[in-house]
């Protein structure tokens, strides 16, 4: 099938902190991605991002963000939100030390007019989040699959 | 209070937004007296000065750059400057310039944050940056390209900008070409008028009144405005050298938080961009004393709500400053001067976008951390916000609660407080008691 969608149009975001067990699922993702559709989107790790975030998504047609959760659930479950039409919360996501959390960035983007088009948020619930720990079983799981999930939702993008 | 009687009454908030890390304030209100203010930091404590230590002292940079990330070139510059005053080394020239650059960098991304998003609001009556976003869209794009062209520096000469890995002691693992640095004018010359035009806007705004007797202290610098290297002055006359610090000032711990206190000589003393600002004036550029003088902002500056024009002009200052280095920048010959490890003690202060932050290394022959002191702005400020609190909070006990809650966080939010770096949000819990 021709694909006529230029490749910086897919925008995949890793956020975390490579050095807080958990946290560090959407870089590891990101950084999977990179091997996985590196030549069809944009990939970029981005650590501690904040209102940053605002900036990184600028200009794409899909921005697809993965970052650690936390609502309660049992560690390793995904989250898949839809953020292109309305906020996604802030309960899931923890808030950032450093003033401005994933939703809060999102929402920033959507009141500037700077939201891409689709907005996709994959949060993959953490166990444990303690300083220089390796990501926790579940999570390590989930990794995989949270990594397939994307590339399939690269190939739905472009289509 | 509404009541003849005098009541017992508790105002809580749970997270005082906007303001870095997490914590919690708690006043106690006997009458129509503020009984006591307690600034608590409940984040836990964080150990850094534990983890330095046993590790080589080339680690360091890239160690403390972890200690927070809005000013982690902060955390570098005070690092590497104690560990060359004990190895004898001075990095002059080039070098010393790429740390100004690089430390310009950090005061721009970090205050143009704090400016627009985090206390703006405040001023204009919204409960958030999003919520002004929504009214202000266009001021609020300006403030984030502001703070972009700020991460831009600190991306090219440390790599990247969240935590940047390329300082090290002796000067940088690499050096940019000066094509490189050139590739950022045309932005730091948009971000320039930006920023005199940020002055001029919050030069705008409605400020209470509200001026307590500080005690100023900043670093001060015969020929510039203070970053990397002074002395340490107080409006109160003191002048040291930065060696003379732990005899002045000294850390406290009070049961309530997992940050430490610090006093000069027992008492509260305010850092950061007010005392920069007022004791280094004659170092601002003529375009930032000329843009003030068009406002009709006279210096010195004595209210804390006055905190985001100091931060406002210290924008525009440090886009002048990272021009002026960059016209002037000739690549040197090495990245990084050579090192000769000697055991001994080395200090330094540096000037944090939020103040004057202190580092103490005790190394061995072998060049291992044996001891490590770290006194960030932030444990320096508490008391001095406690105070300004407790001053402040008579004239909000007519409030409702709620809103004098809300007053509260809008004066803590001047300080621009790091809680993340003084260990880290706020619960507000207002008690009043019986005078009874």
């Amino acid at each position: 099938m021709k694909n006529d969608c230029p490749c910086s149009s897919i925008r995949i975001i890793g956020l975390g902190n490579f050095m807080r067990g958990d946290d560090a699922v959407g870089l590891l993702a990101a950084t999977r991605l990179r091997q996985e559709v590196g030549d069809r989107a944009e990939v970029i790790e981005a650590e501690m991002a904040g209102v940053d975030i605002v900036e990184l998504m600028k200009g794409a047609r899909v921005a697809i963000l993965i970052d650690a959760a936390r609502s309660g659930q049992s560690p390793g479950i995904i989250h898949r939100l839809d953020a292109s039409s309305g906020p996604i919360g802030v309960q899931m996501f923890p808030h950032s030390s450093h003033a401005l959390g994933l939703s809060e960035a999102l929402e920033l983007a959507r009141v500037m007019g700077v939201l891409p088009e689709t907005v996709i948020v994959y949060g993959v619930e953490a166990g444990n989040m303690e300083s220089g720990q390796p990501l926790s079983p579940p999570v390590a799981n989930a990794l995989d699959d949270v990594v397939d999930r994307i590339v399939q939702e690269c190939k739905v993008c472009r289509a | 209070m509404s009541d003849e009687t005098a009541q017992t009454r508790t105002i809580a908030v749970d997270m005082v937004a906007r303001v870095e890390g997490e914590g919690a304030l708690r006043v106690t209100v006997k009458g129509d007296t503020v009984q006591d203010v307690e600034l608590r930091i409940f984040e836990p404590p964080r150990f850094f000065e534990a983890f330095l230590q046993g590790r080589h002292y080339s680690e360091v940079p890239d160690i403390v750059a972890r200690i927070c990330g809005i000013c982690p070139v902060a955390y570098q510059m005070s690092g590497v400057h104690a560990l060359e005053q004990l190895f004898g080394l001075r990095v002059e020239g080039s070098l010393r310039d790429l740390r100004r650059l690089i430390y310009c960098g950090e005061w721009i991304e970090s205050h143009a944050l704090h400016v627009y998003l985090l206390q703006a609001p405040d001023f204009l009556g919204y409960e958030s940056g999003i919520a002004m976003a929504k009214d202000h869209g266009t001021v609020v794009t300006r403030g984030l390209r502001l703070k972009k062209a700020g991460n831009a520096i600190m991306a090219l000469l440390g790599g990247r900008s969240v935590h940047p890995v390329s300082v090290k002691v002796g000067g940088f693992s690499r050096v940019p070409l000066r094509r490189e640095l050139e590739g950022l004018k045309d932005e730091l010359l948009w971000a320039r008028d930006a920023a005199a035009e940020t002055v001029r806007w919050v030069a705008g705004f409605e400020y209470p009144e509200f001026t307590p007797d500080y005690n100023y202290v900043a670093l001060r610098h015969p020929d510039e405005y203070p970053l990397n290297e002074g002395q340490v002055v107080a409006s109160s006359g003191l002048q040291l050298s930065v060696n003379e610090f732990e005899e002045h000032f000294t850390e406290h711990q009070v049961s309530y938080s997992t940050a430490l206190h610090c006093t000069l000589q027992g008492s509260p003393y305010l850092v950061g961009p007010l005392a920069r600002v007022n004791l280094n004036q004659e170092h601002l550029t003529p375009l930032a004393k000329q843009v003030l003088a068009d406002c009709e902002i006279g210096l010195p500056l004595r209210n804390p709500f006055h905190g985001i024009i100091a931060r406002s002009v210290e924008i525009l200052y440090a886009l002048e400053e990272s021009l002026r280095l960059i016209e002037r920048y000739e690549p040197p010959p090495v990245p990084a001067a050579p090192v000769v490890v000697r055991p001994g003690t080395g200090v330094a202060c540096t000037e944090a976008p939020r103040g004057i932050l202190y580092h103490r290394y005790k190394v061995d022959g072998d060049g291992i951390i044996r001891e490590a002191k770290i006194v960030p702005p932030t444990s320096q400020n508490q008391s001095r916000i406690e105070q300004d609190l407790r001053l402040f909070m008579p004239r909000l006990l007519p409030l409702p609660d709620k809103e004098a809650a809300l007053a509260c966080e809008r004066v803590i939010r001047c300080y621009d407080p790091c809680i993340s770096c003084a260990t880290h949000f706020l619960n507000l819990e207002i008690k009043r008691e019986s005078s009874t």
